[in-house]
């Protein structure tokens, strides 16, 4: 097998895997503040997917635009569903909001199936097949952008969590909530505002995603089970970890579609997480509980 | 030891369960066969949520990958079948072994390494699919082609080799959920079932009173694989047809368990009640669907989906409780 081959297949990989880490961020905010699992992640990536496609469709919108109002739409929807549901459920034992999250996931699964449909959908801008040429390489031009765009978002939700005073206070909620509920912060706004901002992220993601794989709603539990490995890997509750394991993930998605088979990709995934959870289960740049 | 299982269950739970017992052994004869593969449905349900509620119930660890167990026995007690002519009886004892041993790789895994809580169901995820994913390129049992035991006629029925009518099904599955509901409730009130839920409410406390946390977890996992996977095998000589795509997905992790969830967990009554609405409620939005000419993909499940959101968040402990409550059925002892 070709060297360029190899590289190139390689770069992809690593491209996409920033996307991936993108979407798997969403979820690191969510558990890393409010400690609830969000079984229902790669169903509101998908949600965020089809409104890009509507968007593109109705009104030819590029996905990379309309990832602006898709994010405040999630954000909404993030918000609505933390405090409205979530919220009463926080000192509920971890099977109960299991099932209520799975719940919610059956419903926008199932509702989007009615809507449009089990056909796959896609989005084809007209750069779609444009491809950069970097030596002997030859790169996607749209996995160079929202690769770049990914890393983007990441920085800015960074310096958002370092440096306001609102992603101080979320940062205190997750370090100690006792505390923070006696400093007088409104804790439960607070969740109600991660839980938008991690779902805005993955609103984004999930609007860039339709430049690179086809939507159907059936991919929504793919990818939930996607953000749990990759925030595994990566650490919770760790930004950088998220990129890291989201670029591990589609290292090891095209390297196992090149060497055996496509079919076999999510198996390498699987192992690198059962591997992780063994020998380091804080995650590659996790801090130890 | 009936003495035991008896004590402080009052009389009128006894009556109701014998009617209810009576009830189940006697409805083949009216029933038609739509109604018949309904309660099969029921039982398989029942059977599997109590199997999974020993681990999650009783000892407090979050399973969502019992489709792992599913599989394994499905697989092995079929492949057994059509490639040496082993018999289901004797191939479920392999079946049983093979599952437990997954379960205990697993539980070893998670329970020295300290993984617990959502770490340890998400373990539990991780392994299934990674089971999954490798059945579908064992080309032994044909791969993601599926694999097919060989189709008789419903005439014949030969219950050594589980082949035959619905009705023999029936009363198999019948006998394995009573055995099971017995076996549980023998195990609850033993030594064993105090250990657990000195476990499950405090695991510190409980390793304080001396008592084998590790051991007794192995022996939950190891229980709950085991019966895990006679569903499986029963599954597989059942339907004749197995896919890894669809016995060891997750959403078939996630339908096993909804069961005892709805019902109650950690009661013994609860995977029974439980099976019995979930069942009831998607068979009758199947026929209102039908009857109103309406087949777009999907209602069904929304529909599902809002009533377990509405009964997780008005009856978190399931519906069990508040109707033993009702039926002041509560255990005295």
């Amino acid at each position: 097998m070709p060297a360029e081959l190899i590289l190139t297949v390689a770069v992809q990989g690593i491209l996409t895997g920033l996307v991936y880490g993108l979407m798997a961020l969403g979820l690191s905010v969510i558990f890393g503040v409010v400690r609830v699992v969000n079984f229902a992640h790669g169903e509101m990536m998908t949600i965020a997917s089809y409104a890009a496609i509507v968007a593109f469709g109705a009104w030819n919108i590029d996905p990379l635009v309309s990832m602006i109002p898709i994010a405040v739409l999630l954000f909404a929807l993030g918000y609505a569903m933390q405090a409205v549901l979530i919220n009463p459920f926080i000192n509920r034992p971890e099977h109960s909001q299991f099932i209520l999250l799975a719940a919610v996931a059956i419903i926008m699964v199932n509702g989007l199936l009615m809507i449009f449909g089990p056909d796959a959908r896609n989005v084809l801008v007209d750069y779609a097949l444009d491809s950069l040429e970097v030596g002997p390489l030859l790169i996607d031009k749209v996995r160079v952008i929202t690769a770049v765009l990914a890393m983007a978002i990441t920085a800015a939700l960074f310096a958002f969590f370092k440096l306001s005073r609102t992603g101080k206070a979320i940062r205190a909620c997750a370090d100690n909530h006792m505390g923070a509920l006696v400093v007088g912060l409104n804790v439960k706004r607070l969740y109600a505002l991660t839980f938008g901002i991690g779902s805005a992220i993955v609103g984004a993601a999930g609007a860039m995603m339709t430049l690179l794989i086809d939507t159907t709603p059936n991919i929504g539990p793919v990818f939930t089970l996607q953000a749990f490995v990759i925030v595994i890997i990566g650490g919770l509750g760790s930004m950088p970890g998220a990129l890291l394991g989201g670029v591990l993930i589609g290292l090891s998605e095209a390297m196992s579609g090149l060497f055996f088979a496509p079919s076999a990709k999510t198996m390498f995934g699987v192992a690198i997480l059962i591997l992780v959870l063994l020998f380091r289960p804080q995650g590659l740049l996790g801090r130890k509980a | 030891m009936i003495a035991r299982l008896l004590h402080g269950v009052p009389k009128r739970a006894l009556i109701l369960l014998g009617l209810l017992l009576a009830f189940l052994l006697v409805a083949p004869l009216f029933v038609g066969n739509y109604i018949l593969s309904v309660l099969i449905l029921v039982l398989y349900f029942a059977y599997t949520g109590q199997a999974w509620n020993v681990m999650m119930g009783f000892a407090g660890q979050l399973s969502l990958g019992h489709s792992l167990y599913v599989g394994l026995g499905a697989y092995t007690a079929a492949a057994l079948y059509v490639h040496f002519g082993i018999g289901p009886w004797a191939g479920v004892w392999i079946a049983i072994a093979i599952s437990m041993a997954a379960g205990l790789v697993i539980g070893f895994l998670a329970f020295r390494f300290g993984i617990g809580g959502v770490y340890f169901a998400l373990l539990t995820i991780a392994f299934a699919e990674f089971t999954r994913v490798g059945f579908d390129h064992f080309m032994w049992v044909n791969g993601s082609g599926g694999f097919f035991l060989p189709v008789t006629q419903y005439s014949v029925n030969d219950p050594l080799n589980l082949r035959g009518s619905p009705t023999m099904f029936y009363y198999i599955l019948l006998t394995i959920t009573v055995l099971a509901f017995i076996f549980c409730r023998w195990l609850l009130t033993g030594r064993i079932g105090y250990y657990w839920l000195a476990i499950r409410e405090e695991p510190e406390a409980a390793q304080t009173l001396g008592i084998n946390i590790f051991r007794y977890k192995m022996i939950a996992v190891a229980i709950s694989s085991g019966m895990t996977a006679l569903s499986g095998v029963f599954f597989a000589f059942y339907y004749n047809n197995l896919f890894p795509e669809q016995i060891f997905s997750m959403n078939r992790s996630i339908e096993l368990i909804l069961g005892p969830i709805i019902g109650g967990v950690g009661s013994l009554f609860g995977p029974i009640l439980g099976a019995f609405v979930l069942t009831a409620l998607a068979e009758a939005l199947n026929d209102i669907m039908v009857a109103l000419g309406y087949e777009l993909p999907g209602v069904k499940l929304v529909f599902y989906g809002f009533c377990l959101l509405f009964v997780v968040m008005w009856l978190p402990n399931g519906i069990w409780p508040p109707l033993r409550k009702w039926l002041k059925l509560e255990d005295r002892s």
